[in-house]
Parts: C-alpha cells; structure tokens; sequence
C-alpha cells in the first residue's frame, strides 16, 4: 500500500506500486492536466511536483511518491493566479496547449528554487520540455516575467 | 488535401448540403455590369451600402461547401449570453478562436459574453470542417462576416419591431440595440428570443461594417478562448475523455505496412494484472485510405496495464510486400529517376533546347527524408459502440470524414453516429487521418463497453502517414552572360495518391501545384517533371505538404547561383522573379486544370509583386548586408504557399564544433487581410521552430520495411536551448478587399533553405541533403 498526497489530499493505493505517477494521476484520480507525450522523460509533458521538485511523471512511479507531496497543474493554485500561469496568460503563450501543463510546472519548480534566475539558466531549465507548436519564444519570456514580474 | 482526391475518387457518400444561403449573386459584378453605377448605388437604401462585396473561393466547392446560417451558428439567451459554434478543428492555429471574434464582432456582441462551443462531425448541418491546408481563415472569414451581420440585422428587426420604429433608423451596437432620438435601447439578451426567431436575412440586404469599424478583428487584442483552460489544466483533448465502464486499449501494430497477423502468443500478455483480454483487430490492404493498419489490441483496466500487456505479448507477423523498404536504397532510386525524363506537368518555351543551346548548365540535387508529424498528443480516441448507436471522442481535424470512415467500418449508418471533437494537442496532418478513432470504434463494437485506444510515442513514430521523401534535381542553363535561359525541375517523390488508388508512380495534381509547376521565376525556357516513384509506406501530408523539399530544391539553388557567380543572393532571387506581374497560367504552360490551392486563379493570382515585396520586406528588416561576427551570417528564401507570401531572413550562428544557433529571424508575410495578427505571429515563431526541427533532425528512416526511430531520442526536435530565439514577423497590411489566405502552413518552406543559405554564408559548407544532422560537425 503506498500512500501520497496529491494537491494537499491524502490518497492511498494498493495497485501495481510500478504504475508511473502519470497514470496514476490520469486512469485514477482523473487529474488530466498531466499529459501523455512519450512515456520515457524526453518530452517533459507530464512534469509535476515531488516534494516541490520537478519530475516526470512517466518515470516517476507511485511507489518512488509513497510518503511524499505531489502537485499537480490543478494544484499549482486555485484559481491559475500563479505568477507563471498569469505570465502564460499575459504573453498568449499557447498554441495547441496540450505541453502548457508540464512547461508551467517545470518553470514554477525552476523559479521556486531560483527565484532569479539568469537567460542561459531558463534556457537550461526549461530544455527537457519539448513544445512541437514552437511557443518556445514565448514560454521563455513568460518565465522572465514571472521571476521578475516585468 | 483530402477534398481535392475526390475528383479521382469520391470519398464522400453524404449529399450536397442544401443548407448554405450564399448565393453566388455579386455586388461588384452587378455594379460593373450596371450601366449607371450613379444611379445603381443611389436606389440602394443605406444599409445594404455594403462595405464587402463576396468573391468566389475554393470554400464553396469543397465536400457540403460552406454554411452561412446564423441559426446554425449562432444563439443568444435572455442573459445576453452569445454562444457561437466553432466547427473547425483547434489544433493551435487559433481558428476556434478567430472565426467566432470574427462573428462576435460584425455582430457587435461584447467578446466577454460571449461563449464558444465546439461543433460535432457533421458537414449536413455545418458544411465542409475538414481543417486543413491553411484554410479555415481563407475560407470561413467571408460567411463569418455575413452570419454576424445576419444576427445583427435580425437584432435590429427585432428591436425595431418591439418599438415600432422602422429598422433603418436604429443602431446595433456593444450588444445592444440603440434609438439614439428616440433613447431607447435593448440589451441583446432582451431581444434574443424575437431576434432568433425571425428568418435568416437574404445576402443582398446585409450590411457590414467598415473594416474600420471592428473592435477586435485586426486588432490582435482578443486571446485565445481556452487559454485560461489550457494554463490550469482544466482544456480538455481527446485522452482526458473518460466515460463510466471504460476499458483502455494499446494495440501491436504491424511493423511493416500491410502486414498481417500471423501468430499470436498471449498467454504473458493475459498474466499482466489489469489486462482483461486480447482482441485480434483486421488488417487493411494498401491502398487502404484512413484504415487501420490492423493488428492486436491488448484490453485492460488502466492504460498503464495496457501498456505492460503488449509489452509481453508475442506476435509474430506476416510482413507482405514492402518488407524489403530500405530509404538508404531508395534514395538512389529516386535519384536514377531523377536524372532520366519524367511526366512533364509544365512546359514554357523550350527548355530542353535551350538547355542544350546554353553556354552552360548548372545543375544540383536536393534530398529530403521522410518526416513524421509527431504532434505532442499521441493519437487517441474513446468510442462508446451501444444500442445501434455509435459516440465517438477524439481529436480529430476532419471529424465529418471519420464519421463516415467510422461508420462504413461499423456497418453503420452516419446518423447513427456522433463524433465529438475535443481539443487537439497538435495535428499538423497527422490527424485528419482518423484511423485511431476507427481502432477505437471497431473495438468498443466488439468487446460491448466503451473504449479509449491510446498509441504511445513509439506508435506515433512507427505508424504514420509520412511526408513523402524526395529527390528534386534542377537544371539551369545560363547564356554567355550568365543569364538564365532555361529552368528544368524534375521532382521525385513517392505520392499520398498511393494511400487511396493503386500506386501509378505518379503525383497528384495538388503535388505538382505546390512550389513544382507554379515556380514564379521569370524565365524563358521552363520545364517541370513529375519523375516516377513507386510508395513502398503509407504516404500522407505533413504540414506544408511537398512544398517543403520544393522550396528547398529552388531557394537553395537559387543562393548556390549566386554564390558560383558571384553575385548577392537577394539581388539574384530578385532578378531571377523578375518584374512584379501576375503569372499568365497558359503562357507559363501550366497543365490543364492547374492547382492553386483549390482557389480561384483570378482571385488568388500568383503575383509577383507581392513576392518581390516580402523579399524586400524581410531583408530591410533583417538588415540584409550588414556586417555580422565571424561565423554568423544571414541567409534568404521566399516561398508562396497556400496562396500567401513569405520571406525569411535567418541569422545562423555556427560554432567551431558545428553546432547551429538561430538569434534572430525576420519574417514577412503577405496573407492578405490579417484578421488576427496576435495569433499569425505565434503561427509564424511555430513554422520557424518547425522547420528548425525538420531541417536539423528530421528523418524517418527504414530497414527492412521497419521504421527505425522511435520516441524523442532518435526523432529529435528543436528544445529552449536551441530553438530560433527572436522571430520578428512582419505582415503586410491590407484591407479586407486582399483576401484572407493560408497562415498556418507557408512559414514554414522558407525557414528551411534560409536556414541552410545561412550556414552557407557563415562557413561555405552547402546543405543539400537533410536533414543537417551532424554535417557541419
């Protein structure tokens, strides 16, 4: 039995403790903002929080999670009023949208441990997450204007 | 592309829509042929002073044609809420967006009140939804303008009707209807009911607003309308569709295509926990249009258990015809076809007599590999097959066509189908091929409980419709003067034809008319041939389609002529498009029933000028000719595609060890009308990065008929460490009477030859073959 919190409530599971974080959180708790884009951490779709870490949750598995804090998209705030989500919004960073989960966790896990962090460490920061719609311009200088708020 | 195999095949068995109200009756042609337009416009009364005659586009000949019902699209409720359907598919060009803001606007509504909803599949009701080919804007911007000034004039009647007052002497405006001598107004919500309720106005008595007149179309201001959804985690695409007693399939495809099933061992697969049973799924004989591939479906509780379940299931296959597919062997017959006489599809002049009269010829040969689309979103699809009736979700961008696809493999009848589209996480082709929703279906069908059929990254890679591969040779003659004489272009390419009728060899009409036949260079002498080459994979369309290995193969010769002469490359394209002019079809010896892009050519000429123009555009803004560091250089290509211009500039940095930076791009862009250049900007930085990916990595490659790559390590793509950093796009205004055209797709052709005429100028190493890969290391 493996037991966790997701988004601040308590869950526990008695599956395949093997299951990946990504499926989990998908087929079992319906929590869909985490997505699905190659299953081997290459693409960064799936990106959550692990005890305030970022992590792909296709590697991750809900046994490597048993005892900690994971968080979600849907957590990341109650009403998409965190900084990096208001930046997402403010510089009309999407197009197909389906990567927007992942990259806005992985910028606010980035931001979380460097509050201020320089250009060569956002482009480093964010390299694991692919956006094949190409909104990387645009995700970079919403990560800027989070951390500085200009 | 789909609408255009139909001349060949009739793919649609639905009948013609009787549901579309525009009437091919033309104010302008009624003007001209008025004999007094003094008089003509003077017994017009003022509200039908129109301020947008329609023209004719390809949208109107396309499967069930164009609807410009209000009372399909439209509906208002007592609180003023305005809910307006979108029926094109969003798969990030915006157009669920763009097309209702359009509506909302000649409407007058108030954007924040109004509400978007997404239609089904059905073209009988909302007319052609195939979204493709860089058309929904082109073809939907015209009956979104006449339905919103439907529903207005209807508000106005309404309004005028509640007040006895004549309809003439109030006003629509910010959701509400105004008298302004009278002072009386009505809020939209308090006309809804009478408004909706009258009939639908005739297209000659509308009046539309003066382009100067809009809130938001133009204006870039209005944001995408899932982009709160989108940055919560709240959007919904087609794997976040769950339903109760849902069963979630992962299915073992044939590696080869047309291979069958020869053996099954399931007995690991069935140990799996979760896994509930194995289900044989019937394979389908090239040319087999949208069909499965067949294979085996692994049924189980989570999709993680499916997952695992085809992991350990055994199956042993039937490989069929093209088990010996080998790209590096095929090039070198797409080369030997290249270099022998083809069909030819364009004949000006003389060019074989003018090649063998020329002082000399300049000849190069270009090569691009396969290209998967791999849109972020693996393909997926839930359908729930029950009590004779069939629902269906996914992310489809033709859903019209996968419901009858759908339905004629469930031996059911359209009606008794629906097909719900949720939002896409990319398409870029890939998904106006629904054979992931029949998959779906056919298994929901055969176990009775519904059913999500997922396909993991591997299985996107492995089992597309590719972009074809292609081998384009080009031939310039130049005279004493080094003046070009002749021009002949032989492509060689697998077609998409092959994925619906026995494989002739040969191209379709709609290959030839993208960057072949319609090459703009003013030229004595040109000949263009369609070289023969036998498709041995499924063959589909890729964003941008052949123009990609086209302007390729033209814009990189171009810069390789001017480089052997001696000569500036924009001052080379420049003369070699020659005057600003529109293309004479019959005098450049186009084929009969020449392709442009489905468009009518009067209306949507091949101008030159409008070339010319955005090359000179992007180069200006680029500051073409300025000095850069050592190992930094600028390089320039044009491309018209989807009856637009574009022009890119890109600024390429090469390192000592080869490694290629992108700093800055400039992008011109003539499209027309830009009704939303907030999202064709964010087009524009996509097709860049797009095309950075193509031409840096992209390559399906095949051994022994088996597609070698297969997840992100292998088919790579552009990342934030590497991807074009400032894109500056650069429209070319216009007013709404330059037609609105394609968006989507013609960034991205240019991208790739600027890109390689860069690296050209910044280290002298010339990229014929792609993608660049580790050329440069």
């Amino acid at each position: 039995m493996v037991s966790l919190t997701v988004n601040g409530a308590e869950h526990s599971f008695d599956g395949d403790p093997d299951t990946p974080l990504l499926w989990y959180l998908r087929d079992e708790l319906g929590l869909n903002g985490t997505k699905y884009g190659c299953g081997t951490g290459l693409c960064g779709a799936c990106t959550v929080h692990v005890d305030g870490e970022a992590v792909r949750g296709c590697l991750t598995t809900v046994s490597d999670a048993d005892g900690k804090a994971v968080l979600t998209i849907e957590g990341l705030s109650e009403d998409g009023s965190h900084p990096v989500q208001q930046a997402w919004r403010d510089l009309n960073v999407p197009q197909c949208g389906f990567c927007q989960s992942g990259q806005i966790m992985q910028a606010s896990a980035l931001l979380a441990a460097n509050p201020n962090p320089s250009d060569q460490e956002i482009l480093d920061g964010m390299q694991g997450n692919i956006c094949r719609c190409g909104c990387y311009q645009r995700i970079v200088s919403a990560v800027r204007q989070a951390s500085t708020g200009a | 592309m789909l609408h255009y195999l139909n001349k060949h095949f009739p793919l649609s068995p639905l009948p013609a829509t009787g549901r579309a109200i525009i009437q091919n009756v033309s104010r302008r042609s009624f003007l001209k042929g008025a004999t007094g337009l003094v008089v003509a416009m003077q017994v017009m009364p003022v509200d039908t002073a129109s301020a947008f005659d329609p023209y004719p586009h390809g949208g109107q000949g396309m499967p069930h044609g164009i609807v410009n019902d209000p009372h399909v699209f439209v509906s208002i409720v007592p609180d003023g809420t305005v809910t307006i359907v979108a029926h094109r598919s969003e798969m990030g060009t915006g157009s669920r967006t763009s097309l209702p803001m359009i509506i909302a606007d000649e409407m007058e509504a108030d954007w924040d009140r109004v509400k978007i909803v997404q239609a089904p599949g059905d073209e009988l009701i909302y007319g052609n939804q195939d979204t493709d080919g860089s058309r929904s804007l082109r073809h939907h911007i015209q009956p979104a303008r006449e339905i919103g000034a439907s529903v207005r004039q209807m508000l106005k009647e309404a309004a005028a009707a509640q007040w006895g007052v004549d309809a003439a002497d109030v006003e629509a405006t910010g959701h509400q209807v105004v008298h302004r001598s009278l002072g009386l107004r009505l809020d939209y919500g308090d006309l809804a009911q009478a408004a909706m309720a009258l009939p639908t106005p005739a297209r000659d008595s509308l009046a539309f607003k003066d382009e100067r007149e809009f809130r938001y179309v133009g204006k870039g201001a209005v944001q995408i309308y899932d982009l709160h959804d989108i940055t919560t985690g709240k959007a919904v695409y087609g794997a976040d569709v769950s339903l109760p007693g849902m069963k979630y399939a992962v299915i073992a495809r044939p590696p080869v295509v047309g291979g069958t099933v020869k053996s099954i061992e399931s007995a690991a697969a069935l140990a799996v926990p979760g896994v509930e049973r194995i289900e044989e799924i019937p394979g389908s004989i090239p040319p087999a249009k949208f069909a499965p591939l067949g294979g085996v479906a692994v049924i189980a509780n989570s999709t993680w258990a499916a997952i695992k379940g085809r992991d350990a299931l055994v199956v042993e296959w039937d490989d069929g015809p093209h088990a010996a597919y080998d790209t590096v062997a095929y090039r070198e017959e797409l080369v030997a076809s290249s270099n022998a006489p083809g069909k030819v599809v364009r004949d000006q002049g003389d060019a074989e007599g003018a090649l063998s009269g020329a002082a000399r010829v300049f000849t190069r040969s270009y090569y691009q590999p396969h290209l998967a689309h791999a849109p972020m979103e693996p393909l997926v699809a839930v359908a729930n097959v029950a009590n004779g009736k069939a629902e269906i979700w996914g992310p489809l961008q033709s859903p019209s066509v996968a419901r009858e696809d759908i339905a004629a493999a469930l031996g059911m009848a359209y009606e008794d189908l629906t097909v719900n589209v949720t939002l896409l996480g990319g398409g870029f082709g890939r998904k106006s091929k629904g054979d992931y929703a029949t998959e779906a279906a056919l298994l929901s069908q055969k176990i009775g409980a519904p059913v999500k059929v997922q396909w993991t990254r591997e299985d996107d890679i492995r089992h597309s419709f590719y972009h074809t591969t292609s081998v384009e040779r080009i031939d310039i003659g130049l005279d004493a003067d080094n003046k070009p004489v002749a021009w002949r272009h032989r492509s060689a390419a697998p077609s998409f034809l092959s994925t619906f009728a026995p494989d002739s060899g040969e191209m379709h009409p709609v290959e030839v008319g993208m960057g072949l036949a319609d090459m703009p260079y003013d030229i004595a002498n040109i000949r263009c041939e369609d070289c023969k080459a036998m498709a041995h994979t499924r063959v589909g369309w890729y964003r941008s389609v052949s123009n990609i290995p086209r302007a390729f193969a033209v814009q990189s010769i171009t810069a390789e002529l001017a480089a052997e002469l001696g000569r500036d490359q924009k001052d080379m394209l420049l003369e070699m498009i020659g005057e600003p002019r529109v293309l004479d079809l019959a005098a450049s010896g186009m084929p009969e029933g020449f392709w442009n892009y489905g468009e009518p050519y009067e209306e949507f000429p091949n101008d030159t000028g409008r070339l010319r123009n955005v090359v000179e555009l992007a180069a200006q803004k680029a500051g073409w000719g300025k000095s850069l560091p050592e190992g930094e250089a600028l390089g320039i290509a044009v491309h018209r595609s989807f009856v637009s211009y574009v022009a890119t500039v890109v600024r390429a940095k090469v390192g000592s060890d080869g490694t290629v930076r992108v700093p800055e791009v400039h992008v011109a862009i003539d499209c027309g009308f830009a009704a939303n250049p907030e999202r064709i900007r964010s087009q524009i930085q996509g097709a860049c990065v797009f095309g950075m990916s193509a031409a840096m990595y992209g390559a399906i490659t095949y051994e022994n008929g088996r597609v070698q790559e297969s997840n992100f390590h292998d088919y790579q793509m552009v990342r934030s460490d590497n991807f074009p950093e400032v894109v500056h796009t650069h429209i070319v205004p216009h007013g709404f009477e330059t037609h609105s055209t394609g968006v989507g797709e013609p960034g991205v052709p240019p991208f790739i030859p600027a890109l390689t005429n860069a690296i050209f100028n910044a280290t002298g190493k010339r990229i014929r073959d792609l993608p660049i890969g580790d050329q440069l290391a």
